[in-house]
């Protein structure tokens, strides 16, 4: 495997703070290689979208980082905590190392701007040095990129369709190349046609470009087809992670099993969907010891008194893989 | 373009039936001015004075009120608004431009330094919750809802009196007369600090809360933390971005408040005896000063319906969404 480009190391994040705080995110370890697109999924509430905003510091009050680290490594110089970073240097890094294409296609950009002045806002910020024709040449570059006529640059956002706004985030994601790309479900607002057009468009440009994606969505059809890995959440842990095709032919965690069953299959032979019984877990009252245990089919002795640790599976082939359950206990839990 | 002729063409309208309005309601009440001034001279005036005076003022029987109608909108458009009863024999065009510019210059500054003043605060306290910016509030809020001419009484008895900076009443010495030199002007600021204060004091808690309530409302879009994932600079975020559409309700208020400029500060203009338009307004309803008071109205709501045109020129320009192509 590649080297890494970003990695969170036992990441905790709260919302609130004292006794009364809730753990969004619970010490989540994760690595990005470079050139890859790693998949996080899970129902809402299981802490994926609160793990990107904690890992680039954009958490909204009350979120707070409780611990961790977020490793970044830059192509040239020696890896840094993301999390360590001054306020100025922290404004250095993100957009410029790590952008982020958000959930909201429709409300991301600023109705009061055009799209031009959003584009070039950024390289004005990153690049202050860089001429006004430059920015604009540049801006005009993103958004033929990204299939969009440059000229409507001078178009405000109202002005265009969710697609073409969502195009326009990606363009203006990739507009200071980045290393990383997070992708907030960023087609949760398009319809399924626009969402296939636009992820194979980003497909192609990751290809070219060659950054690296963290791809958030509930959608595991999606992550199936698109990524390279793919990681579980479950009640703000990650439950299970391997490679994209592992998980979709032999998923070990029965929430992956869960998740799995609940979208059809395009070919092969019809089979009956299931949903996961229950609902998702109260983040302020979480259940004890794997947090799955009240919805799990296959629970048994020790799913409610003790949490299962994330590891290498010992029964199965533990290429590349992890699991937390205790049908698969890694060799740590033994 | 078209949008803003369809706004034209509501104002002209409004105003057409405003100064129609404005035409009747005085006839409408009963009473009658010429008796007024009969008492004014204590019955010193001749019936051939009489006579004369239901003449000046247009109020002889004899025309149809159609007829009256229709000499109103030639005066109004000659400018003519007919002759004052209590400033007799002054045309009340002339009362009213006496008296407008003290109005306009002590309401209208203090409106403009109010709302600046305010939306920045506004722009701190939501920006940057729980900072001083924020405890300013409670105090601020307090004064608002205290009625503000009774905030003026109080300041009269607390900070004016003999021997004291701030005289507690008129606009200007009494032994200077009105010019653009250096004795009647230092006098002329000199008088309008305390009612200045006093309108700034209730007027700039609704601008801050506001303003501050917008900002919090916006800090929470998608395109606030857009930009801070930009990486751009705190003051760009809080400026062009939060500032920038929070503003929008503000400025079309504001933009309104312009239009109470002429008429919405009467009790303080009482209060302080400040001989603006407001004070005259009250001394035209003694007399049963038609002529007057139409006129006052006439202003009134001529700069109501200018402000809100200027409302509605300001929301185009701010807000893209609101222009429509074409």
């Amino acid at each position: 495997m590649s080297e890494p480009v970003l990695e969170i190391r036992n990441l905790d994040v709260d919302y609130g703070l004292g006794d009364r705080a809730v753990h969004a995110v619970r010490d989540v370890s994760l690595t990005l290689h470079r050139g890859e697109v790693l998949g996080l999924a899970g129902e809402s509430g299981s802490g994926k979208s609160t793990l990107a905003y904690g890992l680039t510091r954009l958490l909204p009050p009350p979120g707070v980082i409780t611990g961790g680290q977020v490793i970044y490594h830059p192509e040239k110089d020696s890896p840094y905590d993301v999390l360590a970073l001054s306020d100025r240097k922290l404004r250095e890094f993100r957009w410029a190392e790590t952008a982020i294409v958000f959930q909201g296609a429709m409300n991301s950009l600023n109705p009061v701007h055009k799209i031009s002045t959003q584009l070039t806002d950024v390289l004005r910020a990153h690049d202050p040095a860089m001429s006004e024709h430059s920015r604009n040449a540049r801006a005009r570059e993103m958004l033929k990129l990204v299939g969009i006529s440059p000229d409507r640059m001078d178009a405000y956002p109202h002005q265009l369709s969710g697609g073409m706004r969502q195009r326009v985030m990606i363009g203006m994601a990739l507009i200071l190349q980045p290393q990383v790309v997070i992708m907030d479900e960023p087609t949760t607002a398009l319809d399924v046609v626009m969402q296939r057009q636009i992820l194979g468009q980003l497909i192609e440009l990751r290809e070219r470009l060659g950054f690296s994606v963290i791809f958030i969505t509930h959608d595991l059809s999606l992550l199936v087809e698109f990524s390279n890995r793919i990681a579980i959440m479950y009640g703000g842990r990650i439950v299970e992670e391997a490679p994209a095709s592992t998980i979709y032919r032999n998923a070990l965690h029965p929430y992956s099993e869960g998740l799995l069953g609940s979208f059809p299959a395009l070919r092969g032979p019809k089979r009956e969907l299931a949903g996961i019984p229950g609902s998702p877990p109260d983040l302020a009252g979480m259940p004890s010891g794997c947090s799955f245990h009240p919805r799990c089919p296959k629970a048994f002795d020790p799913c409610p008194t003790t949490v299962p640790v994330l590891g290498p599976p010992a029964d199965a082939n533990a290429a590349g893989r992890t699991v937390a359950c205790w049908l698969h206990p890694a060799l740590e839990n033994r | 373009m078209r949008y803003f002729l369809q706004r034209i063409a509501f104002y002209l309208f409004t105003a057409w039936a405003a100064i129609t309005l404005n035409f009747f309601i005085p006839r409408l009440v009963p009473g009658d001015p010429v008796q007024s001034l009969i008492a004014k001279y204590r019955g010193q005036l001749s019936s051939e004075a009489i006579q004369s005076l239901y003449v000046l003022f247009g109020l002889d029987k004899q025309e149809s009120l159609w007829q009256q109608y229709l000499d109103y909108w030639k005066q109004i458009f000659q400018g003519d608004l007919g002759l004052s009863f209590t400033f007799f024999p002054a045309p009340v065009s002339q009362v009213i431009s006496q008296a407008l510019p003290w109005t306009v210059l002590l309401v209208g500054i203090t409106t403009i330094i109010s709302f600046l003043l305010g939306t920045g605060l506004g722009v701190l306290a939501g920006w940057r919750r729980g900072s001083w910016a924020d405890g300013l509030l409670p105090v601020t809020t307090f004064f608002s809802s205290v009625p503000y001419f009774w905030l003026g009484i109080i300041a009269i008895y607390l900070l004016a009196g003999p021997g004291s900076f701030f005289p507690s009443s008129g606009g200007f010495d009494s032994g200077l007369v009105p010019a653009w030199d250096q004795y009647f002007i230092p006098s002329a600021i000199q008088h309008s600090l305390l009612p200045a204060l006093t309108i700034l004091i209730s007027s700039v808690s609704g601008w801050i809360l506001s303003m501050r309530n917008m900002m919090v409302t916006v800090a929470s879009e998608d395109y606030i933390t857009v930009a801070h994932a930009k990486g751009l600079s705190e003051r760009r975020v809080a400026v062009s971005y939060a500032a920038r559409n929070a503003l929008l309700p503000n400025v079309s208020g504001f933009a309104l408040s312009l239009g109470f400029i002429v008429g919405g500060t009467l009790l303080v203009e009482i209060v302080f005896s400040y001989p603006g338009l407001g004070f005259t307004l009250l001394q035209a309803l003694g007399a049963k000063d038609y002529p007057l008071m139409q006129g006052i109205f006439l202003v009134i709501t001529i700069s109501v319906l200018v402000a809100n045109l200027l409302a509605d020129v300001a929301y185009l320009l701010l807000d893209p969404r609101t222009r429509k192509e074409g």
